[in-house]
Formats: structure tokens, C-alpha cells, sequence
């Protein structure tokens, strides 16, 4: 497969993602004010959404004040945000059109009609009139696109790399959901294990479509040690931090041809996600609290940055190296040697 | 409501649907028992249908200079043009004979040049066009095949005869929109559709591939082909990735290919891979910036080594711009006489040139009947619609004839055929063109019909989607 069509395929999927997620977070939060609206201090909260995303400094230079409402429009339809749902539904039909002989038919409508939708008028009635149909459709997009893509694509080298691209996005954006929990303080004079608090992390899990999954599993009370462990190590649910791990490094042996058994893998990229799966395995929620919640995921975030770069050295590399004259001394590499 | 022919005339062309007594030829008759049948609505409302079909699936040119949505469907008339069984054979003869003989140029220029010395065609008509490449003298190709795909524009006059306008002999456009239009001619009216016997056109794709490895290098029974782009905002790029789709080959552009020692390769996640066949939809001057144009940004360093080490092979190959000049154009009769000893089966539009003296004190002494066109221009431009035209834009004309006879060539205002289209709320006549798709490889194929174009705009005789054309399906008959 043509590198750089290995890494449209990664951008299109991982940006398809991010604007579900985004999606996801928009729409439980704006729920969530509405239970906790009374007790809460609104500025705080949204502070905190901005500030897990890491785009406080853009989000300052453009806006003169956070509210629900410019968060809201900054998370969605703000062209200069590159991570807006706008700018990731551009990107993603963008990477997807440059790759289109690589898509089946289905995937390119699906993407081209969430585009199209977006930027036609309805979308804006559609939000005006109710910001819940508009994020769940958003998501509906997302997860028909996903659908479409596992029925209709071969499941060659191109689909591993969709699938590299929107597990390690997921598992980037669980961690950011789980982490804004650690930045929303509760209002003074709430116990923690209280009301508030659990309505709280009850938004957490449904910002990942985890509540009732959660319920299956464990049966009873919301409790902070569960939600972490679930969202973290939970082998079975699909948003997961272990199970995008997993995934991601199952994909990766794949495009490589190596055998996953006995724990074996041949380039950069492999050994991280595999060092990073087996972390996943072992660790215990008593050691991610003692360590610190937030600076547990803080790191997780570092290592998935790790992986992502790993993979473009391994396998786009040499797309930078465009303008380079051919080296006449140097024989013809037809095999990727790597050391192992 | 209402009949939608209402009110229709043919005027004083030959119109493809209507005899000039106003009855409706015998191939249109199912068509137009089901189109009068319709109110303006219900047909507003098949077009949306098949608008929007083409929007979701992409189906768009790029219009350049537009920041928001810089993609255009191309638009589609519903009314397709209807080819008879027997017109169309004449038609197929007609351009076999013309790239048989277009090749044997070809070959004949970049060779021994006998048709220079027998004194057909002279000398300077050769050397002076502009992609005429002598770096390419002796040079031999593969299969000595030169024009894999042409694509012959062809009109009808007010007789209903078929004439070539232009041939396109570099890399010819429009396929794609002409298999996007039957897909959406079957899909919007599927029950006419099944009433008559039209020739398929979907396995143009499997006929382009075989000629595409049939050119491979040394044989090579399993070449990899790629079909080299310019990139996203070409404005052919979606025909670009629809063909390599439908193919199920790579799409590149130059930043994915490397050469190496005479080998072309592209850069793959698994290491360099070897290219055999490059189906390139850039044009010459930017296929190397080691050979033609040094700024090309669009092509691969080294690849005309490759090429000429015999590692690669193009489609089509270089140099056969000096086949579908304007000026060898008037000469292609003739070719055909001298290498094939035969009669044009399709006649050529009467030409002027203004390299000859008679010729050009004709020209310029009937500036407002002719159409007058520079040598290498295409898509529209560069052209003088001597009748329609203001004073001031005759006299530029004749100063540019003064200055550089060999550029220009002139022709009369040809009444071209019309045929009934969507204006509107009603039918209206609107004039047409037809460019079929021709494929050289172990033989010749042409797919049935081809891209029938129209000018939308009111009196308008030009075609081309940058000037406001639009397209119909074309049905060629099997009965």
C-alpha cells in the first residue's frame, strides 16, 4: 500500500472519531448542566472541557469568555479550531477524497453526506431547534460510517490502518473523558460518594456510551474506582482504554506480518503498544489512584503520541523526503529493513 | 401542467429527435410517448433525483477561485441522445480508420518522416508544433503504439452527417461522467430504459486496464499499473480516481514515485515497489523536471530515463501532441490516403490555414463568418466566433493571424445539430457535440456512443463545461 495513502486512511478515521467524541462530550455536558445547573459553578465546568482538550490557549484567543454556549460553538463549529467537528468533518472527507479508490462506494457517501449535511442549512435548524437530535446525529454518522466501512471494505492493509487510526483516537479521548472528572471540582459543601459527584461520573460513562454497559458489569452503585476501572480495563467494552490498546496492537501485527504470540514484534511501533498493553493488563486501580488519576492519564496521552509517531516513521516516513534527489551510491530498498 | 414538447420547433437545424416536418423519428418515439406524459414537476423532480445522486457520490469538477464548496456537479440533461444501430457502425468505421492512421504518423514523425518528404505534409507544419518532441526522433514505443486512448470530437451538420472537429490525442476527458451518466439515466428511468436495446458502456474500465498491461515492459504478464494524477485540485481528479477505482489501480502522485538507476518505484508501507505501466493524466512538459519543465512539482525526477531505458511505459506515450494540433488536423485526410490508400469514412470540417497565403487572404477577408482557432488551445478558449464577434475582437484576431500564421486556422460557422433539452420549465432545442472514447491496445474498441455535450446557454455552439455545457447519456441501439 502507497504510504500516503496508509496515512489518509489513518487521518480520515482517526478525524471521523474525534468529531464523534467531540459530539459525545457536547451533548452530555449540556445535559449534565441541566442536573446539576443549580449546585455548580458553570464557568468551572466548562473551563474544564476546554482545558482536557488542551486547546485553552485558542479557545482564549478567540472568545472572550467561556460559557456553555461558546464552548459549545468552539467544540463544533469553529472553522480556526482544527479539532472542531467542523474542521474534523473537512479533514476526514479531505484525506477521504485524495483515497477514494481505496474506500468502498458506501464509505465515501456516508462521509461525503455527514459533510454535505454539516454545511447545508439544516444542520444549523437542526441545531437551533435541538442540540440532542443534532449531536446523535452526528454520532449516528459516525457509527454508520464505522459500520459501513467493517461491511463493504476488504479487510486488507487499508482497514488496518482505519482501525489503527480510530482506536488509538478512542482510546486518546476516553482518557480525556475520564480526566475531566479530576478537573470539575464539586460545589462546596458536596461530599464526595454524594449526589452531585455521582451524576457526575454517571456524565463520564455516558459520554462513552458506557452506562448501561457499565450497569451489565457491575450490577449496583457508581463508584469512582469502578467507572476508572471500567473505562481503563475492561477487556470486554469496546471504548475502553485496554481494548483500543489491544485492538490498535492486534492491527499492528497485522501491516507487519509478525506473529503476536509470545509476545513478538519487529518494528518501534509494536514495542510500545505492546509495552503499553501489557501496563494495561497488570496495573491495579488501587496503583492508578495512588499514582494519581490525572497524572496516570496524563501519561497514557504522552504514550499514545508515542505510538502514533512510531507508526508514521515506520511506515510514512520517506513521504517528507519527496524533494530529495534519488542517491545514486545507495542500492534500491525492496524490503523495509528494520531491526527487530 | 402541460406537455413539455410544447411549442417546440427544430428551426432551421437538423434536430437529432424531430425530422424537419416536425414528426418524431422512429428510434425517439418510445421516448417521447414517456416524456409527454410527465408534467414540468414530475420531471423537476427526476432531475433532483439524479442531481443529488451525482453530489453524494462526488461526481464534480473542481471550479477554481471559490473558497466555500469548490466542487460543481457537471450538469446533466435528462433527454439522452439515441444513436441508430447502423448510424453508429458508420460512425465506428470511421474512427477506426482515423487512429489507424494518426498512429502510423506517429510513427512516420518520429522516424523516417516520408510523409515530409513525399510532400504530404511540409516540413515547418511539423517542426513548428508545440508539442512536437524531437528529443523523441527514432525513438521506439512500445507495441509502436502512440495514442492508446483518443478521444475524436465529433459534431453533426445541419445534413445530420457526422464530421471530426478535433481529435485529442494527450490525455482525452470525460469518461467518467459519461458511465456516471448511465448509471443515473437507469437509475431515474429504469422502465424506459428496459424498452430499448442500448449497448452497455461499464466495461470501458476492463478494456482501458487490458490495454494499459498490454503495453507493459518486456511483456511482463503481471505489470503494476498506476494512474499518475496531478492531485485533489485538478479540476479532472475525481475522473482520475474513479478510473483507477474502477480499475483497481493504484492512484499516485509524483511525490509517491522515486526513481532509481532507470526504475520507477513507489513508496509503499511494505518498501519500494516496482511500476511498469503509468497511465499519466499530466501532460508532457511536467512529466520530469530533469527533462521538460524544470518547476514541475507534478512529476518524477528521472522518469523519462526510465522511460527510455524501456523500464516504463506510458499511456500515452509522449510526444503525440503534434497529432491533435489544430493545424495537423487539416492534414489527417490526407494521412489517411497516403497510409492507408482509403477514402475518409468521416470527413473533416472544411479548414482554412493560415500558413498557406490563399488561405490566409481568405481568412482575413471573412473574419465575420469564420470560426477562427489558435493551434493549441483547447477547452473553449482562444477562439473567435467571427459572427458573434464585437469589431474590436476581430481586429485582435487579425493582428494575431498577421503575426503568427502557423498558430491559427479557421473554419465556417457550422450549423451543429441540436436535440431536444431541459431549459427551465420546457424543452428547447440546444446544440451538441459527441466525443467517443477510443482505445488502442491489441485492437481497437470504441465504447458505444460516448459523451454527448450541450451547450445549455440559448443559441450557444459551444460545449465545453467551463463555457456553461452540460451532458446527456448517449444510447447506441443494438436492434
Amino acid at each position: 500500500m502507497l504510504s500516503r495513502v496508509a496515512d489518509a486512511l489513518f487521518w480520515l478515521s482517526r478525524y471521523t472519531e474525534r468529531a464523534e467524541n467531540n459530539a459525545r462530550m457536547m451533548d452530555v455536558n449540556l445535559q449534565l448542566m441541566l442536573d446539576v445547573q443549580p449546585f455548580a459553578n458553570n464557568r468551572q465546568h466548562w473551563e474544564s472541557i476546554i482545558f482536557t482538550l488542551e486547546d485553552t490557549k485558542l479557545f482564549n484567543q478567540l472568545y472572550p469568555e467561556i460559557t456553555g454556549d461558546a464552548v459549545v460553538d468552539f467544540v463544533t463549529f469553529e472553522r480556526k479550531n482544527p479539532n472542531s467537528i467542523y474542521s474534523c468533518l473537512a479533514t476526514a472527507r479531505e484525506n477521504a477524497r485524495t483515497v477514494r479508490e481505496e474506500l468502498s462506494v458506501e464509505m465515501w457517501e456516508q462521509i461525503n453526506r455527514m459533510y454535505l449535511f454539516f454545511f447545508s442549512g439544516d444542520a444549523k435548524r437542526i441545531f437551533q431547534n435541538s442540540t440532542y437530535e443534532f449531536f446523535k446525529w452526528i454520532l449516528q454518522g459516525s457509527h454508520l460510517f464505522q459500520g459501513v466501512t467493517d461491511a463493504t471494505m476488504l479487510h486488507d492493509e487499508g482497514w488496518e490502518f482505519i482501525r489503527l487510526g480510530m482506536f488509538l483516537e478512542r482510546a486518546d479521548r476516553t482518557s480525556r473523558i475520564l480526566d475531566i472528572k479530576y478537573h470539575i471540582l464539586l460545589p462546596s459543601g458536596e461530599q464526595i460518594g454524594g449526589n452531585v459527584d455521582t451524576i457526575q461520573w454517571m456524565a463520564v460513562l455516558k459520554s462513552c456510551s458506557a452506562l448501561e454497559p457499565y450497569r451489565k458489569h457491575y450490577r449496583g452503585q457508581v463508584l469512582p474506582w469502578k467507572v476508572v476501572e471500567f473505562l481503563v480495563k475492561n477487556q470486554t467494552f469496546p471504548r475502553s482504554i485496554v481494548f483500543c490498546v489491544d485492538s490498535l496492537d492486534y492491527s499492528l501485527h497485522k501491516i507487519t506480518g509478525v506473529d503476536r504470540g509470545d509476545f513478538q514484534y519487529r518494528v518501534e511501533a509494536e514495542r510500545l503498544s505492546g509495552k503499553l498493553l501489557a501496563d494495561l493488563c497488570f496495573i491495579t486501580v488501587d496503583e492508578i489512584f495512588r499514582a494519581g488519576l490525572h497524572e496516570y492519564l496524563d501519561r497514557m496521552q504522552g504514550r499514545l503520541i508515542e505510538i502514533t509517531k512510531a507508526i508514521y516513521k515506520e511506515f510514512c516516513e520517506w513521504l517528507e523526503e519527496k524533494d530529495k534527489e534519488p542517491q545514486e551510491t545507495e542500492p534500491p530498498q525492496l524490503q523495509t529493513q528494520k531491526s527487530s | 401542467m402541460g406537455n413539455l414538447f410544447e411549442g417546440y420547433v427544430p428551426e432551421n437545424y437538423f434536430d437529432e429527435m424531430f425530422g424537419s416536418t416536425g414528426e418524431v423519428r422512429p428510434h425517439y418515439d418510445t421516448l417521447l410517448a414517456r416524456y409527454t406524459a410527465m408534467s414540468s414537476e414530475e420531471f423537476q423532480k427526476k432531475r433532483d433525483l439524479a442531481n443529488n445522486a451525482f453530489l453524494t457520490q462526488g461526481v464534480t469538477f473542481t471550479v477554481y477561485n471559490d473558497q466555500e464548496g469548490t466542487e460543481r456537479i457537471f450538469p446533466f440533461d435528462l433527454i439522452p441522445r439515441i444513436i441508430p444501430r447502423p448510424e453508429w457502425e458508420h460512425v465506428e468505421r470511421g474512427l477506426s480508420q482515423r487512429i489507424t492512421a494518426l498512429n502510423l504518423f506517429l510513427h512516420d514523425i518520429y522516424h523516417d518522416q516520408k510523409i515530409v518528404r513525399d510532400g504530404i505534409i511540409p516540413a515547418d507544419v511539423i517542426c513548428s508544433a508545440a508539442h512536437f518532441r524531437p528529443e523523441f526522433m527514432g525513438f521506439d514505443v512500445p507495441k509502436d503504439i502512440y495514442i492508446h486512448i483518443c478521444g475524436s470530437d465529433l459534431i453533426r451538420d445541419h445534413n445530420g452527417d457526422y464530421l471530426v472537429l478535433e481529435d485529442n490525442a494527450r490525455s482525452p476527458s470525460g469518461v467518467s461522467y459519461l458511465l456516471e451518466n448511465r448509471q443515473a439515466m437507469k437509475r431515474v428511468f429504469p422502465n424506459l430504459f428496459s424498452r430499448y436495446l442500448v449497448r452497455p458502456v461499464d466495461t470501458y474500465c476492463l478494456e482501458l486496464l487490458d490495454v494499459l498491461r498490454f503495453i507493459a515492459p518486456n511483456g511482463n504478464p503481471e505489470p503494476t499499473v498506476v494512474l499518475l494524477t496531478p492531485g485533489i485540485y485538478n479540476s479532472a481528479y475525481f475522473e482520475h480516481s474513479f478510473l483507477a477505482r474502477t480499475m483497481g489501480i493504484e492512484i499516485v502522485v509524483g511525490a509517491d514515485l522515486v526513481t532509481h538507476d532507470g526504475v520507477v518505484y513507489m513508496k509503499t508501507t511494505h518498501g519500494l515497489k516496482r511500476v511498469d505501466v503509468i497511465y499519466r493524466r499530466i501532460d508532457d512538459d511536467f512529466l520530469d523536471p530533469q527533462v521538460f519543465r524544470r518547476d514541475s512539482v507534478l512529476g518524477v525526477s528521472g522518469m523519462i530515463n526510465a522511460y527510455r531505458r524501456g523500464n516504463v511505459s506510458l499511456a500515452n506515450t509522449i510526444g503525440t501532441g503534434v497529432a491533435d494540433d489544430k493545424v495537423t488536423y487539416y492534414f489527417v485526410p490526407k494521412m489517411i490516403r497516403y497510409y492507408l490508400d482509403q477514402d475518409p469514412i468521416l470527413p473533416n470540417v472544411e479548414t482554412y490555414l493560415s500558413h498557406f497565403d490563399s488561405d490566409r487572404k481568405y481568412i482575413l477577408e471573412n473574419l465575420d463568418k469564420l470560426v477562427v482557432k489558435s493551434a493549441n488551445e483547447s477547452g473553449g478558449y482562444g477562439m473567435l466566433m467571427g459572427a458573434q464577434a464585437t469589431i474590436e475582437q476581430r481586429e485582435a484576431f487579425r493582428q494575431a493571424i498577421k503575426e503568427n500564421p502557423r498558430n491559427y486556422v479557421a473554419q465556417p460557422t457550422i450549423r451543429l445539430s441540436r436535440s431536444p433539452s431541459f431549459c427551465g420549465d420546457r424543452f428547447e432545442g440546444r446544440h451538441i457535440d459527441l466525443r467517443p472514447y477510443i482505445l488502442y491496445g491489441a485492437k481497437i474498441t470504441i465504447i458505444p456512443g460516448g459523451l454527448t455535450r450541450v451547450a445549455l446557454r440559448k443559441g450557444s455552439l459551444v460545449v465545453n463545461s467551463s463555457q456553461g455545457g452540460g451532458s446527456k447519456d448517449t444510447w447506441v441501439l443494438n436492434d
